[in-house]
C-alpha cells in the first residue's frame, strides 16, 4: 500500500469483566485504512465489529475495557488519549452513526437543538450561525424543507429520515473518518440503498475515509474499497474488494459468499454456512472457525493460525496457507460442497 | 394548550361535585347532633330546637346539600357553626401554614431526592450507591410520625438546636420539612436513580457522548431530561400522601395547620368549616395534577394533550 494509512489498528482486544470473567469480545484486531477510502467490516453478528468500533472512539460501557493493542489515527495513538483529548476527536475528527436511527436521535430536543449542538462543542458556533450551518447540513444529506426540520423532534421523522439527520450530526465538523455501524440493517430496502448512495456520495465529495460495518457483503460490493472479515473477535481475512471477491482466501469468507442471494444462481444452490457463531465465552481452542470449517485439520483444532501477509495486500488466519498445513496440499477452499 | 387547560379545569367540576356529596354524606351520616354539640349536653331541648332551625338541620338531606351548593357555588361558604367566623376567615391563615409545609416539603424532596438519585444512577453499585440506597430504605419505611418524633428528641431536645414546636421562624421550619419530605425524597431518589440507570443505557446517550459532549453535559442536559419524566409523575402522586401526611407532621410539631383545623372541626361537628376545608385541599390537589400534567408536556415532546 502506498497510501497514506489513516487509521491502523493493531492487535486490538477489547473484553467485559463480569462475574463470570473475560469475555473477550474483540481478540487480537488488526487492520489498515488508506485515507480517502472505504473499508467494509463484515461477519456474522457477534463477531465483534460494533465493539471494534466503540473501541475506535472509546465509546466502551464501563464494564469494557480496551486490554490491548493500538489504534493509530493520524499519529496518534487513541488508546493513550486522555478523555479530554478523545472527546476532541469524537464527533470533530471521527464521527460515528448507529444501527437504529430510530433510537440513536434524543427524543426530548430537536433536530435543529442536537445538530447545533455538535458546531457548539467543537466549533463554538452559536444559535444564529448554528442554524445556517444545520440547514446547509440538512441540504447536503438530502433532507426536503430543512428550515421547517430544524424545529421538528425526532419522533415526527421517519427511520430514513432519522438516519439522514445521524448523518447531517456526524459530518456537521468535517470529520475525517466516519464509521457507520450497519447504518442500513434496520431500514427499508429501498431506503437502504438510498442512504448508501448518500454515504457513497458524500465520501467522494468530502473526502472522507468510511468504515462500514455490515453483515452483507452486497453492502460491501457496493461501497468498499477494502475489506476485513471477522469472526469470534478476530480478523480472519483482509483484502482489497475486487481481489477478496475474485479469489476469497479463507473457507469462512467463501461461505460467506457462497450465502448472498445472486440472479444467476437458484435458490437451491444457496449454501448458508453451517453452525453458528461461538460465544466468546467458549470459544474453541484452536482456529475460532473450525468447528464449522469443511476443511478444518488436527492441527486447526489445536492452534489457531495468525493473521499472515500473502501476497500484495491481502493477509488470512488460516493454516491453509502456512507451511504446517497438514490437510490435503491440493485444497482449494473456494470448491466447499463436494468436500462439506 | 390553553385548550388542554380549560378542558381540564371543565373537568374539576364534577370530580368537586363528587367530593362535596362524599363529604357532606359522611357529615351527616355520623351519628351526634351538632346541635347538640355546639349547645353543649346539658342545654334545654328549646335551645337545641332552635338552633337546628337555624341551621337548617331539619330539612330534608338533599335540601340541606342544594343549599350548601348554592351558596358554595357564590364561594360563600357561610359562618362557622362554632366560632360564628366567616368559614374563609377561618380557613385561609391555617391553609397557608399547611401550604408551606407542604410545598417547603415537596421542594426537600425533590431537591434531596434528585440529587441523591442522579448520585447513585452515576455510580451504580459503589459505596454512595448502596449507602443512598440503604438510607432511601429507611426513609420509605419510617413511620412520618416516628421519624418526627425522633429527629424532635435529637435536635429540639437533646442538641437544642432547634425549636421543638411551632411555625413561622426558619428554625421551626426544619424539622417539620424533613419530615413531611423524607419519604417523598426517597420516592424521588429510588424513581431517579432507576429511571437515569434505564436512560444512560440508550442508543441516544451514546450518540450523545459520539458527539465529544462532555460526560457532565451528557448526564444533566440529555440523560436528566428523559429520566424526569416518570419522576415528574411520582411527584405528582406523592403530593396526595404528602397532604395526609402534614396532618401527623402537624399534630407532632404542634403546627397550626389545615389538619388540626378540620380534626378538631369533625369533633366539634362544625360541618360548614370542614367541608370548605376537604374541599379547598380538592381543589389544590387537582391543580398540581394539572402542573404535573403540563410540566409533563414541556419535558416529552412525544405526548400530545390535545
Ligand atoms: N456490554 C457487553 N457486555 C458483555 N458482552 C458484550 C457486550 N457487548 C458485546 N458483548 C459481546 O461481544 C461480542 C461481540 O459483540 P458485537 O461487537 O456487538 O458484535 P457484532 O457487532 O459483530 O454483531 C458478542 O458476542 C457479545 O456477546
Ligand atoms: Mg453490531
Amino acid at each position: 500500500m502506498s497510501e497514506e494509512i489513516i487509521l491502523d489498528i493493531n492487535n486490538l482486544r477489547t473484553s467485559f469483566f463480569d462475574d463470570d470473567g473475560e469475555i473477550k469480545a474483540v481478540d487480537g484486531v488488526s487492520f489498515k485504512l488508506p485515507k480517502g477510502k472505504t473499508l467494509g467490516v463484515v461477519g456474522e453478528s457477534g463477531s465483534g465489529k460494533s465493539i471494534t468500533a466503540l473501541s475506535i472512539l472509546r465509546l466502551i460501557d464501563s464494564k469494557g475495557k480496551i486490554v490491548d493493542g493500538s489504534i493509530n489515527f493520524k499519529g496518534k495513538d487513541l488508546t493513550k488519549l486522555s478523555t479530554k483529548q478523545i472527546q476532541h476527536i469524537r464527533g470533530n475528527e471521527i464521527s460515528m452513526i448507529f444501527q437504529e436511527p430510530m433510537t440513536s436521535l434524543n427524543p426530548v430536543y430537536t433536530i435543529g437543538q442536537q445538530i447545533r449542538e455538535t458546531l457548539k462543542v467543537h466549533e463554538g458556533i452559536g444559535k444564529e450561525k448554528g442554524n445556517k450551518r444545520a440547514v446547509e447540513l440538512l441540504q447536503l444529506v438530502g433532507i426536503p424543507s430543512p428550515e421547517a426540520r430544524l424545529k421538528q423532534y425526532p419522533h415526527e421523522l421517519s427511520g430514513g429520515m432519522r438516519q439522514r439527520v445521524m448523518i447531517a450530526m456526524a459530518l456537521a465538523c468535517k470529520p475525517d473518518l466516519l464509521i457507520a455501524d450497519e447504518p442500513t440493517t434496520a431500514l427499508d430496502v429501498t431506503i437502504q440503498a438510498q442512504i448508501l448512495e448518500l454515504i457513497n456520495d458524500l465520501q467522494d465529495n468530502l473526502g472522507m475515509s468510511v468504515i462500514m460495518i455490515t453483515h452483507d457483503l452486497g453492502v460491501v460490493a457496493e461501497t468498499c474499497d477494502y475489506v476485513a472479515v471477522m469472526y469470534g473477535g478476530k480478523v480472519v481475512e483482509y483484502q482489497d474488494v475486487i481481489s477478496l471477491f475474485k479469489n476469497p482466501r479463507h473457507p469462512y469468507t467463501v461461505g460467506l459468499l457462497n450465502s448472498i442471494p445472486r440472479h444467476d444462481i437458484d435458490v437451491e444452490d444457496l449454501e448458508p454456512i453451517r453452525g453458528s457463531v461461538p460465544s466468546p465465552k467458549n470459544m474453541p481452542k484452536g482456529c475460532h472457525f473450525a468447528p464449522r470449517c469443511p476443511f478444518a485439520t488436527d492441527l486447526c483444532n489445536a492452534e489457531m493460525p495468525s493473521l499472515d501477509h500473502l501476497g500484495d495486500d491481502s493477509d488470512v488466519r488460516c493454516w491453509i496457507y502456512s507451511d504446517r498445513w497438514d490437510g490435503d496440499p491440493e485444497v482449494n477452499v473456494v470448491d466447499q460442497k463436494t468436500t462439506s | 394548550m390553553f385548550q388542554f387547560i380549560v378542558r381540564r379545569l371543565l373537568q374539576l367540576i364534577p370530580v368537586l361535585l363528587g367530593v362535596t356529596i362524599l363529604v357532606f354524606s359522611l357529615m351527616h351520616l355520623t351519628p351526634g347532633n351538632p346541635a347538640h354539640i355546639i349547645a353543649g349536653e346539658s342545654a334545654p331541648a328549646d335551645t337545641i330546637k332552635q338552633i337546628e332551625e337555624r341551621l337548617g338541620l331539619n330539612d330534608p338531606i338533599p335540601v340541606q346539600y342544594f343549599n350548601f351548593l348554592k351558596d358554595a357555588i357564590m364561594l360563600d361558604f357561610g359562618n362557622s357553626w362554632r366560632t360564628s367566623l366567616e368559614v374563609s376567615e377561618e380557613l385561609w391563615p391555617k391553609f397557608w401554614v399547611t401550604f408551606e409545609l407542604a410545598v417547603y416539603s415537596t421542594i426537600f424532596s425533590i431537591f434531596i431526592g434528585l440529587i441523591a438519585g442522579i448520585i447513585s444512577a452515576v455510580r451504580q453499585y459503589s459505596f454512595s450507591d448502596v449507602s443512598i440506597m440503604l438510607v432511601a430504605l429507611f426513609g420509605l419505611s419510617m413511620p412520618n410520625f416516628w421519624l418526627g418524633l425522633m429527629l424532635m428528641q435529637w435536635f429540639a431536645i437533646n442538641l437544642g438546636w432547634v425549636p421543638a414546636t411551632g411555625w413561622g421562624t426558619p428554625q421551626q421550619v426544619v424539622l417539620p420539612v424533613i419530615t413531611l419530605g423524607t419519604m417523598g425524597a426517597a420516592v424521588v431518589a429510588r424513581m431517579t436513580r432507576s429511571s437515569m440507570l434505564d436512560v444512560i443505557s440508550q442508543d441516544y446517550i451514546r450518540t450523545a457522548r459520539a458527539k465529544g459532549l462532555k460526560e457532565s453535559i451528557v448526564i444533566y442536559r440529555h440523560a436528566l431530561k428523559n429520566a424526569l419524566i416518570p419522576v415528574v409523575t411520582v411527584v405528582g402522586l406523592q403530593f396526595g400522601s404528602l397532604l395526609a401526611g402534614a396532618v401527623l407532621t402537624e399534630s407532632v410539631f404542634a403546627i397550626n395547620g389545615m389538619g388540626k383545623l378540620v380534626i378538631d372541626r369533625i369533633l366539634a361537628r362544625d360541618f360548614p368549616v370542614v367541608q370548605a376545608a376537604v374541599l379547598v385541599i380538592a381543589v389544590v390537589f387537582v391543580f398540581v395534577n394539572l402542573l404535573v400534567d403540563i410540566s409533563y408536556k414541556f419535558l416529552n415532546k412525544r405526548i400530545d394533550l390535545d
